[in-house]
């Protein structure tokens, strides 16, 4: 493997899908890793927004440059707040869930 | 054994009625429920918010469980919509408050449970006094504001609550405030505002009069609801151990999957504790007792309003009667004629394709709107090395290709449901330079399919 992309799985779900052509799961390659730093959340998402989403809604995913409100983000099934937030560095191999709460009963 | 009646022995003899051990006897026989277990359904009291596809269920099972006292809230009447997934209401009961037709289902399926109606939505003045009488709380409600303030009020009033939503063919569930330790208290569970301290912006909500819903699919949610709700009454709500001994709370996630033969999933989620920081379950919590019931908390802005979309000018909007006029001729033009392109107007119905194959008008073009939202993108699945380069030169989309090749002299009129993304797709239109300056005519239609049905053609179907 190339030194300076890591590979992690990305997966939708919610509605979320919906704007990453109806697809959930998605294995991302991702560039800019380093010997001393690996990309971090905030690098995902707007990665993601550049690359993989294929929807003009970018505010139904981010907003001010983070995940928007509503969307919770698990890192290897657990909570991201206990990880670091989006300073959390990514592992290859790591799985990082996005899900949109639902409203409908 | 004691048949006789006026035999006073037999009440003190037995904890249940007679009648009580023949009609939960398949779950009194269980470990997990046995006699005290009953006994602490009997006498405890449930609040139940939002009579719909979550709240139906929940209802049905708890009152079959002999829960002592179900409360029902809902300020909605039934409306056939509901029928499907709702499964207390019936067609008989369509235009009656949820709230009556519910009870008058309970009351047939187990009598010697209380009901105790409320015909109101939940609402900063009433949930103190409204909520106080009860042990649990269940929120089957599908809005955000209604969410925040269960899940406050429930904090500010130490009562466990399970929280469930589904849409399409996804739900959620989680227990929230348990143990329900007062505010301030780490050892709590974390509440609804420990999760999303800030409310999604109106516009990613969906409800299920947009989305849609499948019965099934809420219907194992309020299910699931009423099972937590057992299991914590059973255990006893107010023990110090939570159920399970589980040391963290858990988001449930359910998954119908598409594909006929796709399995369903379930994940659970463990999930932190009380957020440090949060506004009504933290040390240092601003919402109080007080700042609810003085008026000063408004949840319906603090999750902001939709408000209808005005993205067009006057001049770029028409409305249903006219275009009904400016329509009429030319059509039948059309259609002596047998050549689509010669028309004088092309008619784009912006509707997503299932919405368009309920019905449509003759002649119109489907370009759903995610399709005008769709950004184009190698189809690669690991598109890590994916150069940059087509960024800007993008290729031009395959709509803006077919509505080129409509005559130039030809007017656009957009349709949708409601009238809000054929303003958007307008906007889009012209932004791709199919308005050739403002040689062609791109216009709106006023209140889409709903205003079309009210005002010209009443037998559209209405979904």
């Amino acid at each position: 493997m190339a030194s300076d992309t890591i590979s992690i799985t990305v997966e939708f779900t919610g509605g979320l899908e919906l704007l990453f052509g109806n697809k959930k799961k998605h294995t991302v390659s991702l560039p800019g890793a380093s010997k001393t730093k690996n990309p971090d959340i905030t690098f995902l998402v707007n990665h993601l927004c550049e690359n993989l989403m294929q929807d003009s809604r970018r505010e139904l995913f981010v907003l001010d440059g983070g995940v928007r409100p509503g969307i919770l983000v698990l890192i290897n099934d657990a909570d991201w707040e206990l990880e670091g937030e989006e300073k959390y560095e990514l592992q290859s191999g790591d799985h990082v869930l996005f899900v949109s709460t639902l409203h409908g009963g | 054994m004691a048949e006789d009646p006026t035999n006073i022995d037999t009440e003190q003899k037995w904890p249940l009625d007679p009648e009580e051990y023949k009609r939960y006897g398949r779950q009194l026989i269980m470990p997990e429920i046995g006699l005290q277990g009953q006994l602490n359904l009997k006498s405890s009291s449930v609040l139940i918010v939002g009579v719909g596809g979550l709240g139906c269920p929940a209802a049905a099972y708890l009152a079959g469980a002999g829960v002592g006292k179900i409360g029902l809230v809902d300020g909605d009447t039934v409306e056939k919509s509901n029928l499907h997934r709702q499964i207390l209401h019936s067609t008989a009961t369509v235009g009656m408050s949820k709230v009556e037709s519910a009870i008058k289902y309970l009351t047939s399926l187990n009598p010697t449970v209380k009901y105790v109606p409320h015909i109101a939505h939940v609402s900063t003045e009433t949930t103190l006094d409204l909520f106080t009488p009860y042990d649990l709380v269940l929120d089957c409600t599908d809005t955000p504001a209604s969410r925040y303030l269960i899940s406050d009020t429930c904090v500010l009033l130490g009562k466990p609550l399970i929280s469930a939503s589904a849409l399409r063919i996804d739900g959620q569930l989680m227990i929230l405030n348990y143990p329900p330790l007062p505010p301030g208290n780490s050892k709590g569970g974390p509440c609804y505002r420990c999760f999303f301290p800030k409310p999604p912006s109106p516009e990613s909500v969906t409800s299920c009069g947009e989305g849609g819903i499948l019965g099934p699919v809420v219907g194992v949610m309020g299910v699931l609801q009423a099972l937590e709700a057992i299991k914590l009454i059973c255990a006893g709500i107010n023990s110090e151990e939570p159920v399970e001994s589980r040391d963290r709370p858990i988001l449930h996630i359910f998954s119908g999957r598409p594909g006929a033969t796709s399995p369903f999933q379930f994940r659970a989620i463990p999930f932190r504790g009380r957020k440090s920081n949060c506004a009504v379950c933290s040390s240092f919590a601003t919402i109080t007792k007080e700042s609810l019931t003085s008026g000063s908390l408004d949840y319906q802005k603090f999750c902001g309003i939709l408000n209808p979309v005005t993205a067009l000018r006057a001049e770029e909007r028409v409305s249903v009667e006219d275009f009904a006029e400016s329509i009429s001729k030319p059509m039948t033009e059309v259609r002596s004629a047998k050549r689509t392109d010669s028309r004088k107007y092309t008619v784009v119905d912006v509707r997503e394709k299932v919405q368009f194959e309920l019905g449509n008008l003759p002649g119109s073009i489907n370009i759903p709107y995610s399709e005008l939202c769709h950004v184009t993108r190698s189809d690669n699945v690991s598109m890590s090395a994916q150069k940059e380069s087509s960024k800007d030169g993008q290729p031009t989309p395959a709509w803006v290709t077919t509505l080129s090749k409509t005559s130039p002299d030809a007017s656009i009129y957009v349709i949708c449901r409601l009238g809000n993304d054929s303003q958007l797709a307008v906007q889009k239109m012209k932004e791709y330079g199919l308005g050739k300056g403002s040689e062609r005519f791109i216009a709106d239609i006023k209140g889409g399919f709903s205003s079309w049905r009210e005002m010209v053609d009443p037998t559209f179907p209405d979904y």
